[in-house]
C-alpha cells in the first residue's frame, strides 16, 4: 500500500517537472509546477513528516506558486512569448548538470540511512519542531526572520522608488 | 446497514472505510449545501428587498435550485476559439478538488471525526488557499481582459486577506494549545473562545477576513458584475460555471464550519445533539454572509487592500501578542 502511495507520488512529482524544464509556453510551466509541490507535499507526508507535508501545501503551493505565476503573468507579452528551450549554453548547462546529480549522488550513498524493513508510526511532530526551532535552532531560525525582513524591507523601496519617478 | 458496514470492514480494514464513507457522506453534503444556500441565497436576497425571491417551483420555489440544476446540465459547454485549452478546462475541475479534504477533518459530533489530524487547522487552510490558483488559471486561460484582471484582483486580494485570517486562526491555536480541531474543540469546553475579551476581537477580524477569502460581497472586487462582467467566470458556461458556483458555496460553508470551530465552540450546546449545534452555528455564520452581502455596498480595490494591510493586520498581530501575554498571567495565577 505504501509502496503503491509512495509510486503514484513520485509519478505526480516528476511527470510535472519535466513539463517545467521542457514546455515552451512559460504560463504551463509555472502551472505545472502544482502537481510537482503537490507530489513533493504528498511524500513528506509519507515518510511521516505531516506538518512539513501541510507546510509545503500552505507555503509552496498557495503562498510561492501563485506569486510565481503572478509573476509570470506580469511579464510583458507572457502569452506571445515562447521561450526556446534549446540555448545555445548547452554544452555548459549539461556539464553543469551531471556535476549537481554526481552531487546529489555522493550525499545520498556517503549518508548513513537508518535501515528499516518497516516503516514506524507517524508521530506528531509539530511540537517538537516547535521546540527546536526556539531552542536549539533559535539563532539560524532569527537569521532566516531578519533576512524574510530585509527582503520585505527592500521590495517596498524598490516599488516606493519606482512610484516616485513617475 | 449495520451488516453492511461490517463486510465493508472485513474488506478494506477499518481506517479506509471511515475514510471512504467519510469522503461520500461528504459529497452527498456539498450537493446538498449547495442547493440549500443558493436557493437561501435567492430567499433572503427577496426578502430583505421586500420581494418573495423564487415562488414557483415547489412550496416557496424550493426545488428551485434542482430545476436550476437540471436546467446546467443540459447546457452546451461552449469552449471560446482562443482560450488556453489546458487550462481552460482544468480551472473548473480542480475547484472542487480542495474541497471535500477540509471535510474530513471537521469534528461535527463528540468523538466524530474522519481524519483526527494533529495538523488539521493548517491542512484546511493549506487546501482551501488553492482556490487562488484556480481563479488564476480561469482567469488567464479564458483569454478575456475582463477574466484577467478579476483573476489579478482576486489574487491580490486574497493574499491580502489570507494574513490577518491566519494569525487570527494562530490566536485561536495558541488558546487551545493544539493544531487538532477535536482539541481545539476540547479546549472550549468551559468556556467558547469567543467569549474571550481577545477571542471577539479576532473572531471579528476573522468574519471580515472570511469574507473577503470568499469573494463575497462587500470584498466580491474578483466578480464585480457592474465593472468586469462576471470576473473570472466569465467565459464559462453550463456545468463548468456551475463547478465554480459549487466550490463557492462550499467554501463558504467551509469558512464558517472552520469559525464554529474555533471560536464557538464547535458542537457544544446544551440538550441538542452534537451535530445539530454545529450545524445550527456554521448556518447562523452563513446567514450572516448572505446579511453582509445584501447591507453593504462594495467597497473600491485601494480601500479594500489599505484596509488589510493597514488596518486589520497590526491589529490581528497586536491582538496575538495580547492573547499570548493573558495565556502566560492564567498559568501563572494558576
Amino acid at each position: 500500500m505504501k509502496n503503491f502511495a509512495f509510486n503514484v507520488f513520485v509519478i505526480i512529482t516528476l511527470i510535472p517537472s519535466f513539463w517545467v524544464a521542457l514546455s515552451s509556453n512559460i504560463v504551463h510551466a509555472a502551472f505545472s509546477l502544482f502537481f510537482t509541490f503537490f507530489g513533493v507535499a504528498g511524500l513528506y507526508v509519507l515518510l511521516g513528516a505531516d506538518f512539513l507535508g501541510v507546510l509545503q501545501v500552505l507555503v509552496y503551493i498557495s503562498g510561492i506558486l501563485v506569486l510565481i505565476i503572478f509573476g509570470v503573468m506580469m511579464t510583458q507579452r507572457a502569452q506571445m512569448e515562447h521561450i526556446s528551450t534549446r540555448l545555445p549554453g548547452r554544452f555548459a548547462g549539461a556539464v553543469l548538470s551531471v556535476l549537481v546529480f554526481g552531487g546529489f549522488m555522493v550525499a545520498v550513498y556517503k549518508t548513513a540511512w537508518p535501515k528499516l524493513t518497516e516503516l514506524p508510526e507517524p508521530v506528531p511532530t509539530t511540537s517538537e519542531i516547535g521546540n527546536l526551532l526556539l531552542g536549539k535552532y533559535l539563532i539560524p531560525f532569527e537569521v532566516a526572520s531578519v533576512l524574510l525582513l530585509a527582503v520585505l524591507v527592500g521590495a517596498a523601496l524598490i516599488v516606493r522608488q519606482s512610484v516616485r519617478k513617475e | 446497514m449495520a451488516d453492511l458496514y461490517q463486510k465493508l470492514v472485513m474488506l478494506l480494514g477499518d481506517d479506509l472505510t471511515v475514510l471512504i464513507l467519510g469522503i461520500v457522506l461528504t459529497l452527498g453534503f456539498i450537493q446538498f449545501n449547495s442547493l440549500f444556500l443558493i436557493w437561501l441565497e435567492r430567499k433572503v436576497a427577496g426578502h430583505m428587498q421586500l420581494r418573495l425571491g423564487p415562488m414557483e417551483v415547489g412550496p416557496h420555489g424550493i426545488i428551485q435550485t434542482i430545476a436550476d440544476g437540471i436546467k446546467l446540465v443540459g447546457k452546451q459547454l461552449i469552449t471560446p476559439r482562443y482560450v488556453d485549452k489546458w487550462l481552460f478546462m482544468l480551472a473548473p475541475v480542480i475547484v472542487l478538488m480542495p474541497v471535500p479534504l477540509a471535510f474530513l477533518v471537521l469534528p461535527v459530533h463528540p468523538g466524530v471525526v474522519v481524519l483526527d489530524m494533529n495538523v488539521g487547522i493548517l491542512l484546511i487552510f493549506g487546501f482551501s488557499t488553492l482556490n487562488v490558483l484556480t481563479i488564476l488559471m480561469a482567469g488567464w486561460g479564458s483569454h478575456n481582459k475582463y477574466s484577467l484582471l478579476g483573476a489579478i484582483r482576486a489574487v491580490a486580494q486574497n493574499i491580502a486577506y489570507e494574513s490577518p485570517l491566519l494569525v487570527t486562526v494562530i490566536t485561536a491555536v495558541l488558546w487551545a494549545r493544539s493544531l487538532n480541531m477535536s482539541a481545539i474543540v476540547d479546549a472550549q469546553d468551559k468556556i467558547w473562545f469567543v467569549f474571550t475579551p481577545w477571542g471577539a476581537l479576532a473572531f471579528l477580524i476573522f468574519l471580515i477576513s472570511a469574507t473577503a477569502e470568499t469573494n463575497r460581497a462587500p470584498f466580491d472586487l474578483p466578480e464585480a458584475e457592474s465593472e468586469l462582467v462576471a470576473g473570472f467566470h466569465t467565459e464559462y458556461s453550463g456545468m463548468r460555471f456551475a463547478m465554480f458556483f459549487l466550490a463557492e458555496y462550499t467554501n463558504m460553508f467551509i469558512v464558517s464550519a472552520v469559525g464554529v470551530t474555533l471560536f464557538l465552540g464547535g458542537w457544544r450546546g446544551p440538550i441538542l445533539p452534537g451535530f445539530i449545534w454545529f450545524l445550527l452555528k456554521s448556518y447562523v455564520l452563513v446567514f450572516m454572509f448572505l446579511w453582509f452581502r445584501w447591507t453593504f455596498p462594495r467597497v473600491r480595490f485601494d480601500q479594500l487592500l489599505g484596509f488589510a494591510w493597514k488596518v486589520l493586520l497590526p491589529i490581528a498581530l497586536v491582538n496575538l501578542v495580547v492573547t499570548g501575554g493573558a495565556i502566560k498571567l492564567i498559568d501563572l495565577i494558576r
